[in-house]
C-alpha cells in the first residue's frame, strides 16, 4: 500500500470569541511557480533566499499605469524612481518601456548615466546635491529640482561661474488634507515660500524654470489628496504665466502611490483598499484639466511612481531553518531571510505562501528571520500549514525598497533573478561573497598578524 | 508511560473535546491518528511503528515532531499526570 | 403561493450586544409576500444564530474581511453553487467595504443581488469624514478630528472642550473627561480596530435614533424613530420605544434626499434641550433593533429585498407610535456534535440543499 503524505502532527485549540481585526486568515494557497519557473528549481539553481523579479508583471503594471493616465490626459511621462529598485537590469526594463530616470543622489545620478539615460531625461531630486553633482547635472542639461534656498543660491553661483543656463523646477510641499503632511522637502505653498523661490528664480534670469514638482507622501491610500496637490501646482503654474508670461512645461506629481501590500495595523487587505492607477489618474487629470490652462498649453504630466510599479513584480523565496516552541506555547518558525533583506517587513504584513502542497490544517506562528537579533521578526502572527525544516515559502509583493534598503548585516545579500517575458530566468545580481565585502577594507600592517 | 486522559473524545473529523476543562481542539490527520493510538493505550514504540508504516516519514523526523506534539498535549492538559 | 427566495445573511451574533442578522431574518420570515430559505454566513463558531435552526436553515463559515475580496468571492461562489442565493444582506460595518466592492461581480457572475450603498456613499458617511458630510448635506455635526498618535492628545484641548468622545473607525466609543482617559481609550481601541482614532466633541442632550431605508434615488421608503429607554453596560439598547418625532423624520428624509442613500441605515442623533439635532453617527446598514420597525408596521428588510430584486416599492407613510421593544436573552441547549460540525467542516444546519447541476 502506498504511504500517505506526512505532515507534522498539529493540535490547535479552537478559539472562540468575537470578530476582531486579527481574524483567521486563509493565506495558505500554495504558490509553487513564479511565472513558469518552479520555486524548487529556482532555489536549487540560485540558492536560498532568493529575490525574483517577474518582467511580465512589470510590463503588465506599467501598461495599466500608462493606460490609466494616457486615456485621461494628453501628455504623460513616467520617470523610474531609482531609489525604489536600482538594480541596473530592473532600471533598463523601465527605460526600455519609455521611462526617464528619477534620482535623489549623485550615486543614483551616475547610475542612470551609466545605464545610458540621456542627461536631459534625468530628473535630479533630493535635498543633498553636491556642487560637483550640480555642475555635472547642469552640463548634462538634466532637470534639477531645487529643494531648499541654499541649493538655489549654490546653483545661482554655479550659473555665474559656468555661464550655463540650467533647466530647473522647484519642489513644493503643501497641505493636501492628509496626515502626516510632508513639509520637510521643498518650499511650502501655503506660507508663500514657494512663490518667494519662484520670484527669485525668475527675477535672477539665470535659469529656466521649466517645471513644478510635488511629492505629497508615501503609500497614499486616498487618491483625492493628489487632486488637491495637482490643483495647487496648476494654480501656481497659471499664476507664473499671468505674472511673468512664462509657460511652465511640466508638472511632476512625484510618487507615493500605494501597492497592494497590507500595512501593519490595517483592518482590511491592501489588495482591496489601495487605490488603483485609475483612481490616482482620475484625481490628477481632472484637477489639471479643470485648472484653466489653454488647451495647447497643458503642461506635460510627469509621474515618478516607484512602489506601485514594481512591488508586485518582486517575490522573495526562502526556506525554513527550524521550528521552535516558545515558552508560552506559541509556535515559531525561523526562516533563512529576515529584516536584513526584507526591510519592508517593518511596515507590512507581507503575504507569505508555502511553495508546496499541504492539507487544510494550519497553525498560528511567529515568523522569525535568521539574525541573532531580537528585532528580526518577519511576521508577528501568521497562519500557515505545518512547515518543516527545508520547506520553501514565497513572500509576495517585495519588489519595492527591499533591493535598495537591504543590509549586509550579519549575513551577505542573496542573488536576484529576473524571469523574462518567455519565462526564462536570468541572474541579474550575484549572491554576495566575502571578497565583495573584504575588497573595500584595508588592514594596517601592524594589525596583520596575531597569535592566539 | 504516557497516556491520554480516559475521558477524551476523539471524532473521525479530528475534533477533540476535553470534558474536564471544556476545551475543544482540531487536529490534522497525523495528529488524530497519534491521539487515537494513545487512547488505545499504545506505547511510544507502537505509535511510532504505526505512523511510520502509514505515512511517508523517517524515524528521526517523527521523533522530533512527536516530542513537540506531546508537549502540546501536556500543555493542553490532555495527558494523565502519571 | 408565495414566492420562494434564498437569502444569505451575516451578523448572526445575537449576543448581549447583538448583530442585526437575526432581527433581519425575523423580519423576512414575517413577510407576507415571500417564503425564505435563510443561509447564515458566520465568522465565528459561537454566533448564536448558527444554532437557531428555526431562524437559519443552513450556515456556512466565511473568511474574515482581511482575507481580501478574492478569497471571499471564492467562498461565496462555492456556497452559491450549492444554495443558489437570490439576495445577500451583509450586516457588519467591517465587512461592508468588501461586499460593496464585490456587489457588481456577485450579481454578474453569480446572480446574487444586494441592495447596498455605493462605495462613495459608504466612504463619505464614515466617522472620519462626518463633519464634511454634515456640511455637504446641511446637517449639524459635532466637531471631530482624526488622530494617529497619542502625541496628538495634549493638543486636543485647543480645539475641544472636555468631555470628548473617543471612537474607533468601525466600532467602539467612550466618553473621556481628561487627557489620560483619552490615552487609555486610544490604546484600547487602536489595538482592536486599528488607526485612526476619531475624536468627537461631546454634545449634551438626549440620544435619539432612526432606522430608515433609501431607494437610491432620493426617496425614503420608510423610517421609524426610537429612543433607547435603558441601555446595557456596553451602551447598547436594552429597551426602546418608537417616537412621534417629526423633526427626526425630516432629518432622515433630507439626508436620504440629498445623498440618494441606497439601502438600510441607522442615524444616531443627540437632541439638545434647544431641539437641535446633532448627527453623531451614520450606520450604513440596519441596526439590531430593526425589528421594532416591523412591529410598528414597517417591514423595512422585506422592502429592501424587493428593491434588491428590482421591484418597485411603495413608501411607508405611517408607523405605530409608542411601541416598545425589550430585549431578552435565552439559553439554547446545544449538542457538542453541532459545535464540532461547524468547527471542523465550517457548515451546519438541518437542511443542506443537494447541489443541482
Amino acid at each position: 500500500m502506498e504511504k500517505q503524505r506526512y505532515e507534522r502532527p498539529i493540535i490547535r485549540r479552537l478559539n472562540t470569541g468575537v470578530m476582531n481585526k486579527f481574524g483567521t486568515k486563509t493565506e495558505y494557497e500554495p504558490v509553487t511557480h513564479i511565472d513558469d519557473c518552479a520555486v524548487k528549481d529556482l532555489i536549487a539553481d540560485y540558492g536560498s533566499p532568493l529575490f525574483v523579479i517577474s518582467q511580465k508583471t512589470i510590463h503588465e503594471t506599467y501598461q495599466a499605469a500608462n493606460r490609466a493616465f494616457n486615456t485621461r490626459y494628453p501628455k504623460v511621462q513616467f520617470a523610474w524612481s531609482y531609489k525604489t529598485n536600482y538594480i541596473n537590469a530592473v532600471c533598463n526594463v523601465y527605460h526600455k518601456l519609455g521611462s526617464w530616470a528619477e534620482v535623489v543622489s549623485g550615486f543614483e545620478y551616475l547610475k542612470a548615466l551609466k545605464n545610458g539615460v540621456p542627461g536631459s531625461k534625468i530628473i535630479f531630486n533630493g535635498p543633498d546635491k553636491t556642487v560637483e553633482e550640480l555642475k555635472l547635472a547642469m552640463e548634462n542639461k538634466s532637470l534639477i529640482h531645487i529643494d531648499h534656498l541654499d541649493e538655489l543660491y549654490t546653483l545661482t553661483e554655479l550659473c555665474e561661474e559656468t555661464g550655463i543656463r540650467p533647466k530647473v523646477a522647484i519642489r513644493v510641499n503643501m497641505d493636501t488634507g492628509i496626515y502626516p503632511m510632508w513639509d520637510r522637502f521643498g518650499f511650502n505653498y501655503e506660507n508663500g515660500q514657494a512663490w518667494d523661490a519662484i520670484n527669485k528664480i525668475v527675477l535672477s534670469d539665470r535659469m529656466d524654470l521649466v517645471g513644478l514638482h510635488a511629492h505629497i507622501g508615501t503609500f497614499m491610500l486616498t487618491a483625492n489628496a493628489y487632486g488637491v496637490a495637482a490643483k495647487k501646482l496648476s494654480e501656481l503654474a497659471l499664476s507664473i504665466k499671468n505674472k511673468y508670461d512664462k509657460k511652465i512645461q511640466y508638472i511632476d506629481m512625484g510618487g507615493g502611490f500605494a501597492s497592494t501590500n497590507t500595512l501593519k495595523g490595517s483592518f482590511l487587505s491592501g489588495t482591496d483598499t489601495s487605490p488603483s492607477f485609475d483612481d490616482y489618474a482620475e484625481a490628477i487629470s481632472t484637477a489639471i484639466m479643470n485648472a484653466g490652462f489653454v488647451e495647447d498649453e497643458l503642461p506635460l504630466l510627469i509621474l515618478e511612481t516607484g512602489r506601485a510599479m514594481i512591488d508586485e513584480a518582486g517575490s522573495l523565496l526562502g526556506s525554513v531553518i527550524s521550528n521552535k516552541r516558545l515558552s508560552d506555547g506559541r509556535k515559531a518558525t525561523i526562516m533563512d531571510f529576515g529584516v536584513n533583506i526584507l526591510f519592508t517587513s517593518f511596515w507590512y504584513d507581507h503575504k507569505i505562501s508555502p511553495a508546496q502542497e499541504f492539507s487544510h490544517h494550519t497553525e498560528d506562528s511567529v515568523m522569525y528571520g535568521p539574525l541573532c537579533m531580537n528585532i528580526d521578526v518577519v511576521r508577528e502572527n501568521v497562519t500557515l500549514p505545518p512547515l518543516k525544516r527545508g520547506d520553501q515559502v514565497v513572500v509576495h509583493t517585495v519588489g519595492a525598497y527591499n533591493m535598495t534598503q537591504w543590509m549586509q548585516f550579519i549575513a551577505l545579500r542573496p542573488a536576484v533573478v529576473m524571469i523574462d517575458l518567455e519565462g526564462k530566468p536570468h541572474l541579474i545580481r550575484k549572491r554576495e561573497t566575502l571578497d565583495n565585502i573584504d575588497q573595500q577594507e584595508q588592514m594596517p600592517a601592524y594589525l596583520k598578524e596575531f597569535k592566539l | 508511560m504516557i497516556s491520554l486522559k480516559k475521558n477524551i473524545a476523539i471524532s473521525e473529523s479530528g475534533f477533540v473535546f476535553n470534558p474536564t476543562t471544556g476545551d475543544s481542539f482540531s487536529l490534522n490527520s497525523v495528529g488524530t491518528d497519534i491521539l487515537k493510538l494513545l487512547k488505545d493505550g499504545k506505547n511510544e514504540k507502537e505509535v511510532k511503528t504505526t505512523v511510520i508504516d502509514r505515512y511517508d516519514v523517517d524515524g528521526e523526523t517523527f521523533d522530533k515532531d512527536y516530542y513537540d506534539f506531546l508537549k502540546m498535549l501536556g500543555q493542553y492538559k490532555l495527558l494523565d499526570a502519571s | 403561493m408565495k414566492k420562494q427566495l434564498t437569502i444569505a445573511i451575516t451578523g448572526l451574533n445575537n449576543i448581549d450586544s447583538p448583530g442585526p442578522g437575526i432581527p433581519v431574518i425575523r423580519a423576512l420570515r414575517d413577510s407576507t409576500e415571500f417564503d425564505v430559505r435563510i443561509i447564515g454566513l458566520s465568522y465565528e463558531t459561537l454566533e448564536p444564530g448558527i444554532y437557531m435552526h428555526e431562524m437559519v436553515d443552513y450556515v456556512y463559515q466565511i473568511p474574515f474581511p482581511k482575507s481580501g475580496t478574492d478569497v471571499i468571492f471564492g467562498h461565496i461562489s462555492y456556497i452559491n453553487s450549492v444554495e443558489n442565493i437570490d439576495v445577500l444582506i451583509p450586516n457588519f460595518d467591517a465587512e461592508l467595504y468588501n461586499f460593496i466592492k464585490l456587489s457588481g461581480r456577485m450579481e454578474k457572475e453569480l446572480g446574487i443581488k444586494t441592495f447596498l450603498p455605493t462605495m462613495e456613499q459608504f466612504e463619505a458617511r464614515h466617522k472620519v469624514n462626518l463633519e464634511e458630510y454634515g456640511e455637504k448635506h446641511g446637517l449639524l455635526v459635532p466637531k471631530s478630528k482624526m488622530i494617529f498618535s497619542t502625541a496628538e492628545i495634549p493638543k486636543l484641548a485647543q480645539d475641544f472642550t472636555y468631555p470628548i468622545v473617543v471612537k474607533g473607525q468601525f466600532y467602539d466609543a467612550h466618553i473621556a473627561y481628561n487627557q489620560e482617559q483619552v490615552a487609555t481609550y486610544f490604546n484600547k481601541i487602536a489595538a482592536k480596530w486599528g488607526l485612526p482614532i476619531v475624536i468627537q466633541q461631546f454634545v449634551y442632550g438626549t440620544e435619539v435614533n432612526i432606522v430608515a431605508l433609501g431607494d437610491g434615488e432620493g426617496n425614503m421608503i420608510g423610517a421609524v424613530p426610537m429612543r433607547k429607554q435603558y441601555i446595557t453596560d456596553k451602551g447598547k439598547a436594552w429597551a426602546g420605544v418608537s417616537l412621534d418625532d417629526e423633526g427626526l423624520i425630516k432629518q432622515a428624509k433630507s439626508m436620504i434626499g440629498s445623498s440618494k442613500w441606497r439601502g438600510g441605515m441607522e442615524l444616531e442623533y443627540i437632541k439638545t434641550s434647544d431641539d437641535e439635532y446633532y448627527l453623531i453617527e451614520i450606520n450604513p446598514r440596519f441596526p439590531a433593533w430593526v425589528y421594532l420597525a416591523v412591529g410598528c408596521g414597517q417591514n423595512l428588510p422585506e422592502a429592501l429585498v424587493k428593491m434588491a430584486l428590482g421591484e418597485k416599492v411603495e413608501a411607508y407613510d405611517s408607523y405605530e407610535i409608542g411601541k416598545m421593544f425589550i430585549r431578552y436573552s435565552w439559553d439554547m441547549i446545544v449538542d457538542m456534535k453541532e459545535f464540532e460540525e461547524i468547527s471542523t467542516t465550517g457548515e451546519l444546519g438541518p437542511k443542506k440543499r443537494t447541489p443541482v447541476d
